[in-house]
């Protein structure tokens, strides 16, 4: 006897039902429109704006303080662009009412621990950074400030904590600098000075073996790809010798400066940072991105150095812009174009630089790749006459310095570019890059266009790309993609299994069905006579071969004719394809027929998964196939395993999902049993009750465990097979006393470590048996390397 | 979602997409069901496609924003070809917002694509509704336009 709960409000579909006064949610938006919108373009001052603001809201404190407390905090928290703006509009409000100043400063701090405590840190960051500008505002103490920031260094002194949880305390008090440094310094410069020299002995003491991880370039040249920390100290150590004068901040306290004087300051109260525990999870660290300088447009506006803190300011607020608005793509170009200060700074230069940065960061862009294609149209389509010739100079820029960029940059870049290029007609200017053509196909430069015209014949056609390069770059044209079938010509009717081709083809054409596949292949002999079993469904190769060359043939037209096909004749895929080597001899047929058509390879080999024809273990293994080595850095290769890999753990998060909501509804079903008045305890209705979902919670968990496994399994493979790879090739390298560093190991090694970036939250649950089994001492110190790289990112 | 926060308005705006007004009148059913379904479905409709756009380009293109589980391409009713529109669905809702964000309003083949939410594929639905066994649009436009067989039907035959 179950009962209908009370809280059946909840019910999506009928949401009018559950207002009875829209008031108050009209005056909480209202007031939330009112307070977001000031700062926007507009025909009066912002001086002018804020006093009418902070009077309106001096008006509704009465009636709407709560409301008004949650609004700004949270602009606070989501809003750091508009840092200085909101700044100084609680300072108006504090200078007005000195008990609403108090208790936002309470409902900060409250936000922050919350923050910290839910692994938060970057809003975090940005609440350290609106606190520490309202010393400006006259709103909080500076020695209180101090204080804070005092407990923040002090964090580099604990024991046995993760470097990434010193780092954030560190980078929240160095990154609010730029905003307060002046007036700390001028009121606690004893205090100030201290800090700042343990923060110099923490910089120097930290480990750093990340770094080469996580840089878009091997090259220093032209500049330098800093860790984020030490480019920030350096910047702070500039402003300091600069004597904290700072002047591109904009600062509308400073209008108001006779009023928020008078104004009486609180005290923050003693902060203790929250102790680190397991859950934590700090950010990773960054390598500061940078491909210009004032050299790049000496026409315009000086673009401010590598080591000012202007150049920080600028690019902490430009990211912070897209991470606002990165789902509005023409609301993000605007409000980008419209940052301040457009005429002395190259602003065009500093956002390509911002986006490039997200797009090329390691280990993952911060948003999908193909926003940012999208957002530098929507860019080029506001600044037509200008900002089309920064993006060309910056693509020049990168094409130049190819030979040392991190190979999962440059696949990003070719991504970028032949995107970017199909929305332009494919218009560029191909003769300058000429220079590619008398290079080795390996080499960077050349291998980036042949990707590069690969990609853009996969969004138009083969016979465009022939048209739209010069004749000389025909050595880089892709294949045309047609399927290759060797039983095709008559020539080749002496090739074993040919007259079953023929058979099957027929066959198929006439609508047969999986049995009569089966006993045309019946026929089919043995090359590895030993292994048949009389029934002949062992694995045979040419069995396999006969058929899968025959139908991905006929069914060439089009991707849905060969996933039709899939579909249809899977039954004979499963029987062929049952054992490992079945499997590994379906994908190496496939890639035979279709070598030309990468694209039609990836998904063909995404279905064979989906329908369980090959595991993900038989894709690992194929790619590392020798077979497969001719193709071993093409890009395309490393996008099906990847997509490989996802597609696994994919499948472990679903199934997990599915127990963990399997868990729930039988918690649900025992509350509900619970609240009955029934006192009838009878305990075999209860399991009666119970035992269809107890059953497929301990069926669910078993699946998960054995997807777990497989999973596991997936990225052990990969590993070990990356290992012998290498460790032959440097074994090789030594006994003939040639260099290592080939164009082929680069890609290579850079290619383990993507797999380690790209699926770094997974791998870290297998750190042990990695370090055990396969990243040991023993191993030659080139690849180890890139282990404990990967092993310092978290550490 | 943090007890004494939340988010902003302006911060969840998100007009790229949402659903239009465009609201297909074969469907069966409610307009309420219809609602529903645009709301939590997985497929785009995509529209005007150049004839000879392939399912390749499509497939491609699309895949940008996520794994795609189908494209099926529109067809003229008469004669069985591509008719300038197609269906793309994703595994993934999430995925086929951003293709609302980012692929929406770009090009493909030289031409501005536009996408839509759609309820779902049903059979039949892969066929131009144009008198003449294309899309609509065709019948009575006026223009010439090379990737959709020139001028407008009706224009063709005076």
């Amino acid at each position: 006897m179950s009962r209908r709960r009370h809280s059946d409000d909840s019910d999506a579909g009928q949401p009018h039902k559950r207002r009875r006064t829209s008031e108050p949610s009209e005056i909480e938006e209202r007031l939330e429109s009112l307070i977001c919108r000031v700062g926007e373009k507009s025909n009066s001052s912002l001086e002018s704006n804020l006093e009418g603001l902070a009077g309106v809201l001096e008006a509704d404190l009465p009636n709407y303080k709560s409301k008004i407390l949650r609004i700004l905090c949270t602009v606070a928290r989501l809003l750091p662009e508009k840092l200085t703006v909101y700044t100084t509009l609680v300072g108006l409000l504090n200078a007005r009412n000195y008990n609403f100043g108090g208790e936002f400063v309470e409902a900060m701090i409250r936000q922050l621990k919350e923050c910290l405590k839910v692994n938060m840190y970057n809003e975090a960051v940005h609440l350290v950074r609106f606190l520490s500008d309202l010393v400006n505002c006259h709103v909080i103490a500076a020695p209180s400030m101090v204080a804070m920031f005092e407990n923040f260094v002090s964090v580099t002194q604990e024991e046995d904590v993760p470097q990434v949880r010193c780092d954030w305390y560190m980078f929240a008090f160095l990154s609010s600098l730029p905003w307060v440094g002046k007036e700390l310094y001028e009121k606690k410069d004893a205090e100030m000075d201290r800090l700042l020299s343990q923060t110099e002995s923490y910089l120097k003491r930290r480990q750093k073996i990340h770094v080469p991880m996580l840089q878009v370039w091997t090259a220093d040249k032209p500049h330098p790809q800093e860790e984020y920390l030490d480019c920030l100290w350096s910047q702070i150590q500039k402003l300091k010798k600069d004597r904290w004068q700072e002047r591109h901040i904009l600062r509308p306290y400073l209008a108001f400066d006779s009023v928020l004087c008078e104004a009486l300051q609180h005290n923050l109260p003693p902060f203790t940072p929250p102790p680190h525990t397991e859950d934590s999870v700090y950010p990773m660290p960054r390598v500061i991105f940078r491909m210009f300088d004032y050299t790049d447009d000496p026409e315009g506006p000086v673009m401010p150095g590598s080591h000012s803190v202007e150049r920080f300011v600028i690019e902490e607020n430009l990211h912070c812009i897209i991470r606002s608005h990165w789902k509005e793509r023409k609301t993000c170009a605007a409000q980008l174009l419209s940052y301040p200060g457009n005429n002395k700074i190259p602003l065009n230069y500093h956002i390509v630089e911002v986006i490039f940065a997200e797009l090329f960061q390691l280990p993952s862009p911060p948003h999908i790749e193909v926003m940012y294609t999208t957002l530098l149209i929507e860019l080029c389509k506001l600044q037509p006459g200008s900002l089309p010739q920064v993006l060309a100079q910056a693509t020049e820029m990168l094409y130049m310095r190819l030979d040392t960029m991190n190979t999962t940059c440059v696949d990003r870049f070719i991504n970028w570019f032949s995107h970017h290029l199909s929305n332009f007609q494919f218009r560029w200017s191909w003769e300058d890059w000429s220079d590619c053509l008398t290079q080795d196909l390996e080499k960077p430069k050349p291998k980036f266009v042949r990707e590069v015209l690969e990609k853009c014949m996969r969004l138009s056609y083969h016979q465009r790309i022939i048209d739209i390069v010069p004749a000389s770059f025909s050595v880089l044209s892709p294949a045309n993609p047609v399927c290759i079938y060797k039983y095709g010509d008559e020539s080749n009717r002496s090739l074993p299994g040919y007259t079953v081709a023929l058979c099957l083809t027929i066959a198929i054409k006439n609508k047969a069905s999986n049995d009569e596949i089966f006993s045309i292949l019946k026929d089919v002999p043995n090359p590895n006579q030993d292994d048949d079993d009389g029934e002949g469904f062992s694995f045979n190769p040419l069995k396999i071969e006969v058929f899968v060359q025959t139908l991905l043939h006929l069914a060439a037209k089009s991707f849905s004719h060969s996933f039709s096909a899939l579909a249809k004749f899977h039954e004979v895929f499963k029987m062929l394809a049952e054992s490992d080597e079945g499997k590994l001899h379906v994908l190496r047929v496939v890639y035979e027929v279709w070598k030309n058509h990468p694209q039609m390879i990836a998904v063909l080999v995404d279905k064979m998964i989906r329908t369980q024809i090959v595991d993900c273990a038989a894709v690992a293994n194929w790619i590392f196939s020798s077979e497969l080595a001719h193709d071993f850095t093409r890009f395309y290769i490393w996008e099906i395993l990847h997509s490989t890999i996802r597609k696994m753990n994919k499948h472990v998060l679903k199934i997990h999902k599915e127990l963990e909501e399997t868990k729930a509804r039988l918690a649900r079903q025992h509350k509900r049993r619970d609240s009955d008045d029934d006192d009838d305890d009878d305990d075999r209705s209860t399991d009666r009750e119970d035992g269809p979902l107890e059953e497929q919670i301990e069926r669910l968990q078993e699946k998960v465990e054995s997807a777990q496994s497989e999973q596991k399994n997936l990225f052990l493979v990969i590993f070990q097979r990356f290992i012998m790879l290498l460790t032959e090739h440097l074994v090789r390298c030594e006994t003939g006393g040639i260099d290592v560093f080939t164009p082929w190991y680069k890609s290579c090694i850079e290619r383990l470590q993507q797999i380690f970036l790209q699926h770094h939250q997974i791998i870290q649950q297998y750190m042990v048996t990695l370090e055990n089994l396969l990243f040991t001492a023993e191993l030659d110190h080139h690849i180890l390397a890139v282990f404990q790289q990967f092993c310092a990112l978290q550490a | 979602a943090m007890s004494s926060g939340g988010t902003l308005s302006i911060l969840r705006s998100d007009s790229y997409a949402e659903l239009s007004q465009y609201r297909d009148q074969h469907f069966r059913g409610t307009r309420y069901d219809q609602e529903r379904l645009l709301r939590k479905s997985c497929t785009l409709y995509v529209g005007n496609l150049s004839f000879y756009t392939t399912e390749e380009q499509i497939h491609e293109l699309f895949s940008k924003s996520g794994d795609i589980k189908k494209v099926i391409m529109g067809l003229d009713k008469v004669k069985k070809t591509a008719c300038g529109f197609c269906f793309v669905e994703y595994y993934a809702r999430g995925d086929a917002e951003n293709a609302m964000r980012y692929i929406n309003g770009t090009r493909l083949d030289d031409r501005i694509i536009r996408t839509d939410w759609d309820a779902g594929f049903k059979e039949g639905r892969q066929y131009g509704r144009g008198r003449s066994g294309g899309q609509v649009r065709d019948e009575y436009r006026q223009d010439y336009d090379a990737g959709r067989g020139g001028y407008g039907k009706t224009v063709q035959c005076q």
